[in-house]
């Protein structure tokens, strides 16, 4: 075998700024949060809500890390995701109230245990609903976005009818469990123990994504799914299986943050899904069509921000979120860190 | 000529209202590298893409080792041997070349023999192996998309321009990894606009004009005649050399 002639290719060295942009997202993070530190009076206040925040940041990164993922991946523009939500919840908390038992108990294993199983529940049940979904809504509707709109919209309206059939048109009151009630006290500042949970379940799951994204062949193909399905199918592997999985993955994410949120709020409705999509929406868009990592900290600043808005000037935390998307895309008109720049 | 490997008959391929393939007929022989020719816009990439399963041709057979694969899916013809370098490479650009490689071996682990001789034929491969892929130069990306062609082996590679826009030790380079491939025993389908490479590489040759072959041959026929060249092609072999 020959050899090629003789060359020393050398990558041209990036200078500074080149080198920081990519992190640059990363530390905006801690930038807010230490931006409320300086603006918060009282140490312990700003540790509350930067709890808060992180807590609220992760529930939300569960519910929208599927949507980024089918809408960098799939290009399809699912305004169905809620539903997801919703259903996630309303299972959820059925498994929770008949293992009332276990979520009275005052055993933090039997409490997180019973968790589990209701948080296990939803997942199933909302990924096999996402699998009928992506068969009988969205398939017919591929690479048509206005129609995708319209049909999900419907998809949403059905699915959330059929939980009021399902569980009634009230809503649903629910105590956390026992173990989880209360908060514990950190250098003088009271931190509910459900938002502790919360921050380590969301930081497990994105943890664990980051693994199967980038460890992964199976990470390796939707990643290069993302920006190039085409080829990704000239290599051997059929991107419509890859598609349905991560549908019903997403789907399921979905679910175990509904699930999550419904705990959080104490409170559960068929529509609660739907009125989370605006914040989903900001958190995918700004995040980067496709991106996981971006998705992460567009959820913790959405989080961060509204906590630290509200506290600050409350009549302000109704525009942050819009406030901080308009500010991300004059900055990054593609989001934070874009997989799909072409779609 | 020997026994071919892929042959079309009669394939019609419409893209929208346009209808780009009328009825395209053409051999590639086992074991050779067939050049297809011709000026822009004749068809030469909406043929490489029917035959990958990209488009779907409306009618006619696309025979590939002979089966009728014109209705299988892109993955499945992947599957049974097909390699495809398109003409924009398609690299994974958020991908490092590694992972780009590994993408590429479908079937397991990538053959650390082949490995080496993919390196030793695209040394900067191995100089940029953990770099993302959207760092490299359009030549290194050229060869990341070649290598990942080779990364296993195929029995048919349809590779679009590979030497679009490269400096010419590239192109060289390019042209000895093609060439030590059809040494292996693949078959090559390839387009190209550069005569002098097309001369050099190419064992037999199709013209295409207006979606249709216009003309096929040897490769040597082609270049032997510049009144061939002059009429098929509009060009000269004296403009190439």
């Amino acid at each position: 075998m020959s050899a090629a002639p003789e060359h020393a290719p050398t990558m041209a060295r990036a200078n500074l700024a080149e080198r920081i942009a990519p992190w640059l997202p990363m530390l905006l993070v801690p930038l807010v949060m230490l931006t409320g530190l300086i603006l918060i009076p009282s140490g312990s206040s700003w540790l509350t809500l930067t709890v808060s925040g992180l807590a609220m940041g992760m529930m939300i990164f569960i519910m929208a890390s599927g949507m980024t993922l089918v809408f960098g991946l799939m290009d399809v523009i699912n305004f169905g995701h809620g539903v997801f939500i919703s259903v996630g919840a309303f299972v959820g908390v059925s498994v929770l109230l008949m293992l009332a038992g276990m979520t009275a108990a005052p055993s933090l294993f039997l409490n997180l245990l019973a968790m589990l199983l209701a948080i296990i529940a939803a997942a199933l049940a909302t990924g096999a609903l996402g699998w009928a979904f992506e068969r009988v809504i969205v398939k017919p509707v591929y690479g048509a976005h206005l129609k995708q709109i319209l049909v999900t919209m419907g998809g949403l309206i059905v699915v959330e009818q059929l939980i009021i059939v399902l569980w009634g048109p009230e809503e649903i009151y629910i105590l956390r469990p026992e173990a989880l009630k209360g908060a514990v006290t950190f250098a003088g500042a009271a931190l509910e123990k459900y938002r502790l949970v919360a921050v380590a379940v969301g930081l497990a799951l994105f943890l664990t994504m980051r693994f199967v994204l980038r460890r992964t062949k199976i990470g390796l193909i939707v990643r290069a799914g993302v920006e190039n399905g085409e080829m990704v199918e000239a290599l051997g592997y059929r991107l419509r299986l890859v598609f349905i999985g991560v549908f019903v993955a997403g789907s399921a994410l979905a679910g175990l943050g509904g699930v999550m949120w419904g705990l959080y709020q104490e409170v559960i409705t068929a529509h609660m899904g739907q009125q989370m999509m605006i914040l989903i929406f900001i958190v995918v868009i700004i995040g980067g069509l496709g991106s996981v990592e971006g998705c992460f900290i567009g959820a913790l600043l959405v989080g961060l921000l509204q906590n630290y808005v509200a506290f600050l000037e409350p009549k302000a935390a109704l525009i942050s979120n819009i406030g901080l998307m308009v500010a991300i895309l004059m900055w990054r008109p593609q989001g934070m860190i874009p997989v799909v720049k072409a779609k | 000529m020997s026994d071919p490997i892929l042959t079309l008959q009669g394939v019609y391929t419409d893209i929208a209202q346009y209808h780009i393939l009328q009825g395209v007929d053409l051999q590639v022989p086992r074991g050779e590298v067939t050049m297809l020719l011709g000026r822009n816009g004749v068809g030469k990439t909406t043929t490489l893409r029917t035959i990958m399963g990209h488009w779907r041709a409306k009618a006619g057979k696309v025979m590939f080792d002979g089966r009728d694969i014109a209705a299988l899916p892109t993955p499945a013809i992947a599957r049974m041997g097909v390699g495809f370098v398109p003409e924009n490479m398609g690299i994974f650009s958020d991908l490092t070349v590694e992972e780009n490689m590994v993408l590429a071996a479908v079937s397991g682990p990538i053959d650390a023999g082949r490995l080496d001789w993919i390196f030793a034929a695209f040394p900067p491969l191995k100089t940029f192996w953990k770099s993302h892929a959207g760092n490299l130069s359009g030549g290194q990306k050229q060869m990341l998309s070649i290598a990942r062609a080779m990364v296993e082996e195929r029995q048919l590679y349809l590779i679009d321009e590979p030497t679009k826009g490269l400096a010419p030790a590239i192109i060289s380079t390019m042209a000895r990894a093609l060439r030590e491939l059809k040494q292996q025993g693949a078959s090559i389908l390839l387009v190209e606009q550069n005569f002098s490479v097309a001369k050099a590489l190419g064992d037999s040759c199709v013209v295409m004009d207006d979606g249709r072959v216009s003309w096929s041959g040897a490769m040597a026929e082609l270049a032997a005649s510049a009144e061939l060249q002059e009429r098929l092609m509009g060009l000269s072999m004296e403009a190439h050399q």
